[in-house]
Formats: C-alpha cells, structure tokens, sequence
C-alpha cells in the first residue's frame, strides 16, 4: 500500500493535472466553503451583537438624539444597581417567576412522564396530545391565558366562584399575577420535558424495578430512590434549558396586559420582568445605552441561577 | 458511477432506548390521569375557538358559553377587514418558509463538513458552534436594532429573516446525524469515480439526509413561526407577522376578545396543521434527545 502510493504522489507531483489540482483543492479548501455560511452568519447576526451591547452599555445613547452616543463608563451600571428601585424590582419579578415556572414543570414533566411510561393504548396520540401546548405561539397563548384569567368574564374566576372560593383580580396582585403567568409558562414546556424523561426512563431496565420490588419496595419508593435518579442527566438540561429560558421571560407580561402601559408589567409594575425592563428602556425610552446594560446584568444574573440550579440539580441522590 | 449514487445504503437507523422496559400495564386510573393532562393541553386552544365563534356580548357574559357558536366566519371577515391580518399571514409565510429552507441547506453542508470532511480546525470549529448554541443571542437586540436601521431595513421583513438563516443548533443536529447514518465507504465510492465533495453532498448526502431535514425543517419552521420577541423590536405594525399582529389587535383600548382569539386561531392553524400531519415525526425528534427548545 504503502509504496504504490507514493509512487502515485509523486507522479501526480510531476506532473499535476487539472483534474488532481481540482481535487487537492476541493479536498483542502472545500470543507470550509461548507460551514463559512454559518459562521459568517452567526457571527455578523448573533455573536457581534451580544458583544457590541458591552460596549453600547458604556454609553449615553438615545436613539432620538440623533445618535449622539458618549462615553460614560459604568454610569449605567452604577445607576441600575444604586438608584433604580424598578430595575430591582423587574429582577425580584424574574426570580420569583423563574422558581413559579421552573420547579412545577419539572415535577408535573416526572409525573406525566411516567403515566405515559406504560404499554398505553394510543400512545402516540398520547404523546402528542402533551406535546400539543409546546407547538402554540406565545404570544396566542398569553392572550387566550389573559382572557381565561380575566377579571370580570374570566374562565378561571367563574370556576372559582362556583366552589366559593372568591374572585381574583389576577392582574392586580403581585402573587396572583405570577401565579397566572406561571401558569402559562407551565402549561407551554410541560410536556416538552416529560416527552425527555419518557426517552430515558424507557432506557431503565425492567430488572431494576424487580429487584426493588423483591426488597419490599412499593411504587413511590421505586419512583423516588430508582427512577429519578437515573433520570439525573435529563433532569439536569431540562433544569438548565428551563432556566435559561424562564429568566429571559418577556412576551408573557407584555400581553397578560395588553393595552397602553403594556410594557411596565401592570400598573404598579408588579409583573415587569427584567426583560421586559429592558425592552422598556430600550424600545420604549429609546434609552440604549441603559437597555444595554440591563442586558448584561441579566446575562450575568442567567448565568449565575442557572449554575445555581445546576449544582441544585446535580445533588439528586444516585445510589 | 451513477449506479452507485442512485442508491445510496439505506440510513442506518440511530439506535433506540433498550426495548426491555419497566413495563407496566396501564390501569383504569393511568388513563383517567391522561385524558385529564390531555384536556388541560388542549383547553386553551379549544377556549380559544370557543370565543373565536362567539358574538362579543356573549363572551362578556356570566355563566360563560363553553361550546362554540355559529359566529366563526364573521368574526374571520372582521379579522381580515379590520386588520392587516393577510398581510401579516402572508409575511409570516414568507419569513417562516425562507428560514426554513435556509437553515435546512446551510446546516445539512455544514453537517455534512463536520462528519464526514477532513480539515484543519476542524474538531475546534464544531466545539465553537456547540458553545455558541449556549449564546442567549436575543440580549443582543440593541445593536442588532442599530446594525437593522443602518442597512435600512428596519420594519422590513429581511430584518426578520437574515438573522434566522442559520442555527447553531441545525448545525449539530445535521452533523450528529450524518456521522451515524451516512457511511464513509459510500462517500470513498464516489471518490473514487472521481465526484467533488460538492456532488457527493447533493447526491449522496442530501437524500440520505431526508428524514433528518425533515424534522429540522419542521421544527424551524415552528419556532419562526411563533417567534415574537425580534420581529416585535424591529418591525412596524404596519408590516407585521402574525404574531405581532396578535399583539397590536389585543393591545386596544378596549380587547375585542371574539376578534383578538379568532386572529390567534388562525394564526395556530399552520403549525397545528404542521402538528398533525408529522406529529409522530417531532415527538420522536424529542425522545430522541434531539431537539432543543
């Protein structure tokens, strides 16, 4: 093998025709014609942008004066986090609608997942009936939510009302709005993350569950101390994904609350998330610099909860 | 030659979860639990035909109607009349369908690059592009806003569509499929009868792709579709998608809730459509690991 080879090379070296240039070309510098689209693309599209808000966030800018843009260091920094009780305000929101939203839909995902773990009949219709609420737009979600969880005509207050139980003005409140939005959110990415438990809990092998039930252990037992600790690694991205996407929440309080002061989140900004903050600041006020800036600070607070919730995540018992 | 690339093998098939299972037979209770998860699932979208075939004074009214009425196509007329509901149909077609096709051709070439080509750099580029599918790159909307109206193109659809071209995500699926269902020996059987990598791709790996592209092409086509937070920074109310669409019509003084839920009905349509024709295809998309949300 060896020598024919090279005795091939060094013919085509002595003489190179345009059909071996064509090739040695094709060989060496194709590859990257290939995935040039999608570097050149992201870069200029996505990864330009995040790193150009860094700058933009050291800036006095306002679109309406003309582009004029100042250098002014950590001004806008130091302004959100000393002086600005609404950029708090929009980060306790996050926070609290993150822990709303991430911790039930793990836990409903796990119980749903499970009940879909057996020799069901119909199990694709099943499966895409859990599936149906992922595949809605948001923004068509949030509005039918606003309406089920409208004050005078709402659905939900109706059936409240029936068992006696009250109305709620679930716009008004700060924990009555969480708790509606939440729910939107849950209702959304539930059946997302059960469809990944489903995946592996069918990978568990049967004669685990055997031995445990030989030991004397009944179906919560097995469900606790086997099945979701081998569930760890899925349990682990669906926490990171629902984190990253839970902390960035924006179209949900946007249109919970459709009308003139959509994007303060109510009236006493009682669900202005800190993306929606930013979107105020930056499409509202026009004020880019400070929207800037609410980005990184938000970037960073992702970064830091969802390692947090990884390491929360990662403590699940594996025996 | 063309009677090896005519066929190509047969797409291995990745492998599965273990067939031996916990299995356990489903009870009377099992399926009581479902239909009671599969309802809550698929109230909202039947409230929102409920409403969307109403008359207003009857949404507005104690106790709530909980069955649709026979007012569907009027209240279609009125979306269509008193919005520009068509246009935002059609642009949504247009950015949704272009994005797809885009995504669907640059991540099956740079899939096919990363499995199955030879280059330098090559094992640091994919770590790249799988770091980048961690970016949370709608936090760049403001500069991204500024690069828009520099080009001229803010409340342009191209706004839209230009940054969607390409995923990081579509990348690696594509090549995460390839290396297991595309064999090397099919590929150095063309190389051999003297094809370019770039004739290898169209006729070799694009159709051993189809499967694959076909749940990509789904999928993309879904999240454009339903894509809010962008299209609402950058484009007008007067040249809207539907999802933006949705949100001028419900940000009224008063929310005309017959008029807002009929345009958020159809504006469901497509991608239920989509859902119910391939459904099967993107659920096992997901078990599989494979899609990301």
């Amino acid at each position: 093998m060896e020598p024919t080879g090279l005795v091939v090379e060094r013919a085509a070296r002595a003489k190179p025709t345009w059909r071996d240039l064509r090739h040695r070309w094709d060989t060496r510098y194709a590859p990257y014609a290939y995935i040039a689209p999608y570097f050149l693309l992201f870069s200029v599209f996505g990864l330009f942008p995040l790193l150009y808000t860094a700058w933009v966030s050291l800036q006095d800018r306002n679109l309406l004066d003309g582009d004029a843009a100042t250098f002014i260091g950590v001004d806008n920094y130091v302004r959100l986090l000393t002086a600005d009780p609404y950029f708090w305000n929009a980060m306790g929101n996050t926070l609290s609608l993150w822990l709303l939203t991430t911790v039930p839909q793990i836990l409903f995902a796990l119980g749903i997942a499970q009940l879909l773990n057996r020799r069901l009949r119909g199990r694709t219709f099943f499966r895409m009936g859990v599936l149906l609420p992922n595949i809605t737009s948001v923004a068509a979600v949030t509005i039918i939510f606003a309406q089920l969880f409208g004050r005078d005509f709402g659905l939900v207050n109706w059936v409240l009302e029936l068992f006696d139980a009250g109305r709620v003005d679930w716009q008004a409140g700060t924990a009555s709005s969480h708790t509606a939005i939440a729910a939107m959110v849950v209702w959304r990415w539930t059946g997302y993350h059960a469809l990944i438990f489903l995946a592996s809990m069918q990978a568990i092998p049967s004669s685990v569950y055997e031995a445990a039930r030989l030991d004397g252990a009944n179906s919560w037992q097995q469900f606790w101390r086997i099945t979701v600790p081998m569930l760890r690694p899925q349990i682990i991205f669906s926490t990171v994904i629902a984190t990253a996407g839970n902390m960035r929440l924006l179209a949900e309080p946007l249109l919970f609350n459709p009308g003139t002061a959509a994007s303060t989140g109510g009236s006493d900004r009682q669900f202005q998330t800190a993306a929606l903050y930013l979107y105020e600041q930056g499409f509202g006020k026009f004020d880019f610099g400070y929207a800037s800036a609410i980005a990184w600070l938000l970037l960073i607070a992702t970064v830091l909860i969802t390692g947090l919730s990884y390491l929360a995540a990662r403590r699940i018992r594996t025996d | 030659m063309t009677s090896v690339l005519e066929r190509p093998a047969p797409a291995a098939t990745p492998p599965r979860g273990r067939r031996k299972r916990a299995v356990r037979l489903p009870g009377p209770w099992t399926y009581a639990a479902l239909i009671a998860v599969l309802a809550g699932s698929a109230f909202p979208v039947y409230w929102s035909l409920v409403v969307s075939s109403q008359t207003p004074d009857k949404v507005d009214s104690v106790p709530p109607v909980l069955v649709p009425g026979g007012h569907l196509f009027d209240n279609l007329a009125r979306v269509f009349d008193e919005s520009d509901f068509a246009l935002a149909m059609w642009n949504s077609v247009v950015v949704s369908g272009t994005i797809t096709v885009s995504v669907v051709f640059f991540s099956t070439l740079a899939g096919f690059a990363f499995a199955k080509l030879r280059f330098r750099g090559r094992s640091a580029l994919m770590l790249l592009v799988v770091a980048t599918q961690a970016v949370p790159t709608e936090l760049g909307v403001i500069p991204l806003y500024m690069m828009m109206s520099d080009f001229g193109w803010a409340g342009e659809i191209h706004a839209v569509i230009v940054p969607g071209l390409v995923t990081a995500f579509g990348v690696f699926f594509m090549r995460q499929y390839f290396e297991r269902a595309v064999p090397d020996e099919l590929l150095e059987a063309g190389r051999v009868d003297g094809c370019s990598s770039i004739r290898l791709y169209w006729h070799v790996v694009l159709p051993a792709a189809r499967p694959a592209a076909a749940v990509l092409g789904l999928f993309t086509f879904m999240q454009a579709w339903n894509d809010f937070f962008w299209p609402l920074v950058v484009l007008t109310p007067e040249n809207p998608t539907v999802q933006t669409a949705l949100s001028t019509l419900a940000s009224g003084y008063t929310t005309d809730y017959t008029l807002v839920l009929t345009a958020a009905t159809i504006g469901t349509l497509p991608v239920l459509a989509v859902f119910i024709l391939f459904g099967r295809q993107i659920v096992g998309g997901i078990m599989q690991g494979a899609l990301k949300g």
